[in-house]
């Protein structure tokens, strides 16, 4: 299963490498002396560092501003980057499960959160992926990932989920 | 504002029948706020008359819901001079002495398998007459409904209004940790006891509505493929089903108040919008058409208009409609954030969510003056709704943390809190007056 998901996480920089061409791609790989990273004689252990991008592919929520549905520039690189893997994965089904924060009434934050899923799902049509492959889900305020009441608490439940 | 800290911790003594399991919590009220003045009424204790203790004490329990009322002021037993349990024992100076208004005596005796016969008589001390007098034959576990029958009785006679301590309220309890959190939809008496579960899941339940009779309950659940369903489960024999599971959400049920046809919002179509649904053949009608968010909708008390929350211009607050989906106009202009609209028996009010600066509280819009009254202060207020009555609102909020219901008096001079001893309380709906007699 590790083996599986390292390949994948490999393909996909590969992908971007690709895609992205220009100088980035080029560029020497960093030298990483930190522990247990990089190539190092002194462990025995030869790691690849990744390139910066496929980082966005760790990344499975997509945040969101309150109130709101608008995917912000950072948050687009992510749903661009899953888009990308999915163009290429064309077995793989995905879900957008959508979530509100607590505030404000529970129905009005499920249908907030049925928004925001659908926001990403549109991006992801636009970015070549079929309907058919992509469920929408909201969960409203029913399931926060922070559990207290605080504006950082908040930031992190206002999310869309990517699921695959 | 004092307030008057009165913890009425009533033991668990759930006494159920039928076809549901014993819920495993009861919620206990605390009074945070009361007031003073409230009628002096003495209410004697009940004679047991025999050897044979009652499994209740029925003047404890109308005691209890009288002093929560806000209305009444008990008097302490202490300074009672005599303690009457029949009409010819009572002496009306008896009670001008200790300064009470009104008099309630009772007892309650043991008849053969199992019944009891409870007999009340209420007294105004200053025109020196009964106001009220009744008997009732019941089985043990139906002292509570008589109990809360007779406050019922004696509020109307003192107050002019119908009492509400017959119905019942229906929430959502949720119990456990995270990722392992367990959610039961449970009715209770007014005062929180007698739970019953209806249905337990790993999935969260919400927004429950009393039909109009009192028997059914529509609400959402997320078990069927782990999205919002609605579902229509009687309360009586607990018979459940599915009613609306569309692609997308199916959710904020609320009833048509001659309780035939179900006000929904689903969004099948893309985005969610305001249906009608009738019961008899699950027609549906699409009463909204609009890019916005559309939902929460309640039915006016004469069936002839819908509020709504809709957020068409920008944010979302209250808009009403014919019932028909004609005529749609915007109702609260004061406040960012209004919505979860629900009508008061009368149909001049609506309560309602109203946020502002990121804190939400429940608050009551006058239709008539288009007034907006917040009446909490707390930041995290959730779905108020009337007491059929219209004197009391309940609502859920957070206390420490923890999700517990609260009620306010819609002058807000009263406010108590329901909650549980461990876990979360929420999504409270009022029922209807429920005034059927315990069965004998």
């Amino acid at each position: 299963m590790d083996k599986k998901l390292q390949l994948t996480i490999l393909g996909i920089a590969a992908l971007f490498l690709t895609a992205c061409g220009g100088s980035e791609a080029t560029k020497p790989d960093v030298e990483d002396k930190s522990v247990g990273t990089g190539t190092s004689a002194d462990t025995g252990v030869s790691g690849r560092p990744l390139d910066a991008r496929t980082d966005l592919l760790a990344k499975r929520r997509v945040y969101f501003a309150f109130d709101s549905s608008a995917v912000d520039e950072e948050n687009r690189a992510i749903v661009e980057a899953h888009a990308a893997y999915l163009a290429a994965n064309k077995n793989i089904k995905v879900v957008f499960e959508g979530h509100a924060d607590e505030r404000g009434t529970r129905e009005y934050n499920l249908a907030l959160g049925e928004r925001r899923a659908q926001a990403v799902e549109r991006m992801a049509k636009i970015l070549g992926l079929t309907g058919d492959r992509i469920k929408t889900v909201s969960y409203g305020e029913e399931k926060p990932v922070a559990m207290d009441h605080s504006e950082a608490a908040w930031a992190l439940n206002r999310r869309v989920e990517i699921i695959y | 504002m004092k307030a008057v800290r009165i913890l009425l911790k009533l033991i668990l003594m759930a006494l159920l029948a039928g076809h549901a399991s014993l819920a495993s919590a009861i919620l206990t009220i605390e009074i945070t706020q009361g007031v003073d003045g409230g009628l002096p009424i003495a209410i004697v204790p009940f004679d047991g008359a025999g050897k044979q203790q009652p499994p209740q004490d029925v003047a404890a329990v109308i005691e209890a819901d009288l002093a929560r009322s806000g209305r009444f002021t008990p008097l302490d037993k202490k300074f009672f001079v005599s303690r009457p349990s029949e009409d010819r024992q009572v002496v009306y100076k008896d009670w001008r002495i200790v300064k009470a208004e009104a008099l309630v005596i009772g007892n309650v005796k043991p008849l053969a398998q199992g019944r009891w016969q409870v007999e009340f008589r209420l007294y105004d001390i200053y025109k020196e007459k009964q106001l009220a007098g009744y008997s009732y034959v019941v089985a043990g576990n139906h002292l509570r409904a008589v109990a809360h029958q007779i406050s019922d009785i004696i509020y109307e006679k003192l107050t002019g209004e119908p009492g509400v301590f017959s119905t019942r309220i229906a929430y959502v309890t949720r119990e456990g940790v995270v990722k392992r959190f367990s959610y039961k939809l449970q009715i209770a008496d007014s005062d929180g006891h007698n739970p019953l579960n209806l249905w337990t899941s790993k999935e969260p339940i919400l927004s429950p509505a009393w039909a109009p009779d009192g028997e059914r309950l529509a609400y959402v659940s997320f078990e069927h493929q782990r999205r919002p369903t609605l579902y229509l489960q009687n309360v009586v024999n607990g018979a459940r089903h599915r009613i609306a599971g569309f692609d997308g959400i199916n959710s904020a049920p609320a009833w048509s108040p001659d309780g035939t046809k179900l006000a929904l919002t689903l969004s099948r179509d893309g985005n969610p919008e305001i249906y009608v649904m009738r019961l008899s053949d699950s027609t549906l009608t699409r009463l909204t058409n609009h890019p916005a968010i559309d939902t929460e909708p309640s039915w006016s008390p004469d069936g002839k208009e819908i509020a709504f929350t809709s957020d068409r211009g920008g944010k979302p607050q209250i808009y009403r409609m014919r019932a028909d989906g004609g005529k749609v106009e915007r109702v609260t202009f004061e406040g960012e954030y209004n919505a979860r609209a629900s009508y008061s028996a009368d149909g001049k009010m609506l309560t309602l969510v109203s946020g502002a600066q990121g804190r939400y509280h429940a608050a009551l819009l006058h239709l008539h003056s288009s007034v907006l009254q917040v009446l909490t202060d707390t930041p995290l207020d959730e779905s108020p709704s009337f007491a059929p009555n219209g004197r009391m609102i309940l609502y859920a909020t957070d206390r420490g943390g923890r999700g517990v219901l609260a009620s306010v008096s819609s002058d807000g001079r009263v406010r108590q809190l329901l909650k549980l001893q461990e876990g979360d309380v929420r999504e409270p709906a009022w029922s209807p007056f429920n005034r059927s007699t315990p069965t004998h």
